[in-house]
């Protein structure tokens, strides 16, 4: 553990308060996090990344609620395990295989324009690759599972009469979500979030691929400066600052739902 | 006598399996209604269909002369206790009390006052703030009560509230559950395979089997007019002998038992002689040791097997000479019985009027 992860993070952090000039002189210095804030293309990419990863976890929220509930309370459970099992399908080859299977449908000449065309919809094929939207279907798609999960097993242990007696007592569906499923649901809700968002938060391959240069992910730019400039003290600074970041938000979630990180994490 | 609950030819089947079956009743406003039956009779489905729960095949239900097809559970002037209460555990006390109002979207100072009075009525002022994993399992029970008294429904429904709880909470809540009805005057429908909370708790009780009412009627009439065999086997303790008939007239029949004792009874209808019957004895109608100058008593010996020692519900455990079936008889603990050893041979009596004689079909 301390072998794994910590020794090589201290190594991170050292580095990233390295700065070495151009004659090659290295000195301590916290020039690499001042560039940060210097270079508008890096903190803009920064938020940019941090907005989206907020995004992707409520739309992931917003479907995976409705799909726990319907396999933990709607479908007859014979069907249950099956149901679960077709969600961890895609997760059965790597996430490379997946997101070229998307780029394989939504690519200027990929098999959805090519539909479209032979029913007439459209004119001439349109790139759906490259946008923000694509990149978020993208993210969400990889990190449904990782939602699902946690809320099927809060929703299992749900009593049906307790919906059943807020119906009863007057309640309308919306109520009934609002006031009895998402409170039983939240350390669910919570311990899948802080999941998805730091997934998303440190995801490279999906930005990468589904984004291409038009939405840049803030790995994209720690991933250039270790690989594309050579230059890793700027890359840990980054590194860290993600850190940071992923941190401070989980943190602000854990507060704003009044959650316990132990109890969520269990 | 308004009508609060009318079922009329309710039936309900799921698949091949028919839970409820053209069952028909009315509940009269501010009585306490109990419908008694084992576990799989079809009366939580009953239950279910009333409250809106579950929608009946066929059949009508009207609640204060308003028919309730196709109004969803929510819109329905009754409410449902359920089995395990159903409190919700994300809320305290008051919360749950007020969910009902908030839904109705009554003012806060309304709510509040509403709450307050109905926590005093089940005697639980001050409990507002409470956890409901705070709670014994009596006043959770009260809470779940409150929590449907408040909204001051047509018809309370519950679905055996209180088999959940331990022996002596449960003859407590019997008694105070009957006290509150009296004193809030609400219709209560209850359900229950319990026969005694039925017996003590209700003005009538509807007796289920296999998806249809075999009796309604009051305590009394159940335990002493009972009107099929399964209602008198199942209300109370009951001895069962089969046998033929060999005289009989409107009133009276002389029944020889398979293994060859004569008996008069008293019969609710005229059966013809060789027609084979099913005559049901409680244990109390059997005298011990009766006095021999009561001459119109019928006679027999047995051998006890057993006492039963449990109080003021004491038995024996007998079985007549020459047969080898089992009877219950009552031993009143007034400690003139006290000399009854095992295998004593003693002579019980019953009298005719204490028979309950059925054609077996």
């Amino acid at each position: 553990m301390f072998l794994l992860i910590v020794l090589p993070h201290i190594d991170l952090l050292i580095m990233s308060f390295r700065y070495e000039d151009f004659d090659g002189q290295v000195s301590w210095s916290f020039k690499n996090y001042l560039n940060f804030f210097k270079e508008p293309i890096y903190w803009l990419t920064f938020v940019r990344t941090a907005i989206y990863s907020i995004l992707v976890t409520f739309l992931t929220f917003v479907i995976a609620l409705p799909v726990a509930f319907y396999i933990t309370k709607v479908v007859n459970p014979k069907y249950q395990g099956f149901l679960l099992v077709l969600l961890l399908l895609p997760f059965w080859v790597s996430e490379l295989v997946r997101v070229y299977g998307w780029m394989i449908l939504l690519r200027e000449s990929g098999v959805i324009n090519h539909f479209l065309l032979k029913l007439g919809i459209l004119n001439q094929p349109i790139e759906m690759l490259y946008r923000d939207a694509t990149m978020i279907l993208g993210l969400v798609y990889t990190s449904m599972l990782f939602m699902v999960v946690p809320i099927t097993s809060v929703l299992d242990s749900l009593d049906n009469s307790l919906i059943e007696a807020a119906y009863d007592l007057g309640a309308n569906m919306w109520t009934i979500l609002f006031k009895i499923i998402i409170p039983h649901a939240t350390p669910g809700i919570v311990s899948g979030s802080i999941v998805v968002f730091m997934l998303t938060l440190g995801n490279y391959l999906t930005p990468n691929l589904m984004g291409g240069k038009n939405s840049l992910w803030f790995t994209e730019q720690i991933y250039n400066q270790f690989i594309a400039s050579f230059n890793w003290n700027q890359g840990s600074a980054f590194g860290f600052l993600l850190l940071v970041l992923s941190s401070i938000l989980v943190w602000l979630g854990l507060k704003l739902t009044r959650q316990d990180l132990k109890k969520v994490v269990q | 006598m308004q009508i609060a609950l009318s079922v009329k030819q309710v039936t309900k089947a799921f698949d091949d399996f028919v839970a409820v079956n053209n069952v028909s009743f009315d509940v009269a406003d501010g009585s306490f209604f109990s419908i008694l039956g084992p576990s799989g009779c079809g009366k939580t489905t009953l239950l279910r269909m009333i409250a809106g729960l579950t929608e009946p095949a066929s059949g009508t239900i009207e609640i204060r002369g308003k028919s309730m097809l196709g109004i969803s559970p929510n819109k329905r002037p009754v409410n449902l206790i359920f089995q395990h209460l159903a409190l919700f555990p994300m809320m305290n006390v008051g919360e749950n009390i007020a969910f009902g109002l908030r839904r109705r979207g009554e003012t806060k100072a309304i709510i509040n006052k509403k709450v307050k009075t109905i926590l005093e009525r089940v005697d639980l002022a001050g409990f507002d703030s409470k956890k409901i994993d705070q709670l014994s399992g009596g006043q959770k029970q009260r809470v779940a009560i409150a929590r449907c008294l408040v909204l001051e429904p047509a018809v309370l429904l519950l679905d055996e509230p209180l088999g959940a709880l331990d022996l002596k909470l449960r003859e407590q809540m019997k008694v105070e559950l009957k006290k509150l009805q009296a004193k809030v005057g609400t219709t209560f429908v209850y359900i229950t395979h319990d026969q005694s909370e039925a017996l003590v708790m209700s003005d009538q009780v509807a007796v289920m089997n296999q998806g249809v009412f075999e009796q309604i009627d009051t305590p009394q009439n159940l335990y002493n007019h009972p009107e099929t065999p399964f209602v008198a086997q199942f209300v109370g303790d009951n001895n069962a002998w089969s046998g033929r008939i060999r005289k009989c007239d409107d009133k009276t029949a002389e029944i020889e038992t398979a293994e060859g004792t004569r008996f008069h009874t008293k019969v609710r209808v005229m059966l013809k002689p060789g027609a084979e019957v099913d005559l049901f004895l409680r244990p109390e109608a059997m005298l011990i040791q009766p006095d021999p100058s009561l001459t119109r008593l019928n006679r027999f010996e047995v051998i006890v097997k057993d006492l039963l020692f449990d109080g003021a519900n004491s038995r024996l455990l007998a079985h007549p000479l020459h047969a080898d079936m089992e009877l219950l008889i009552a031993l009143p603990q007034t400690r003139q019985y006290d000399y009854i050893q095992k295998n004593d041979k003693i002579e019980i009596g019953w009298d005719e009027k204490s028979g309950i004689c059925f054609p077996r079909n």
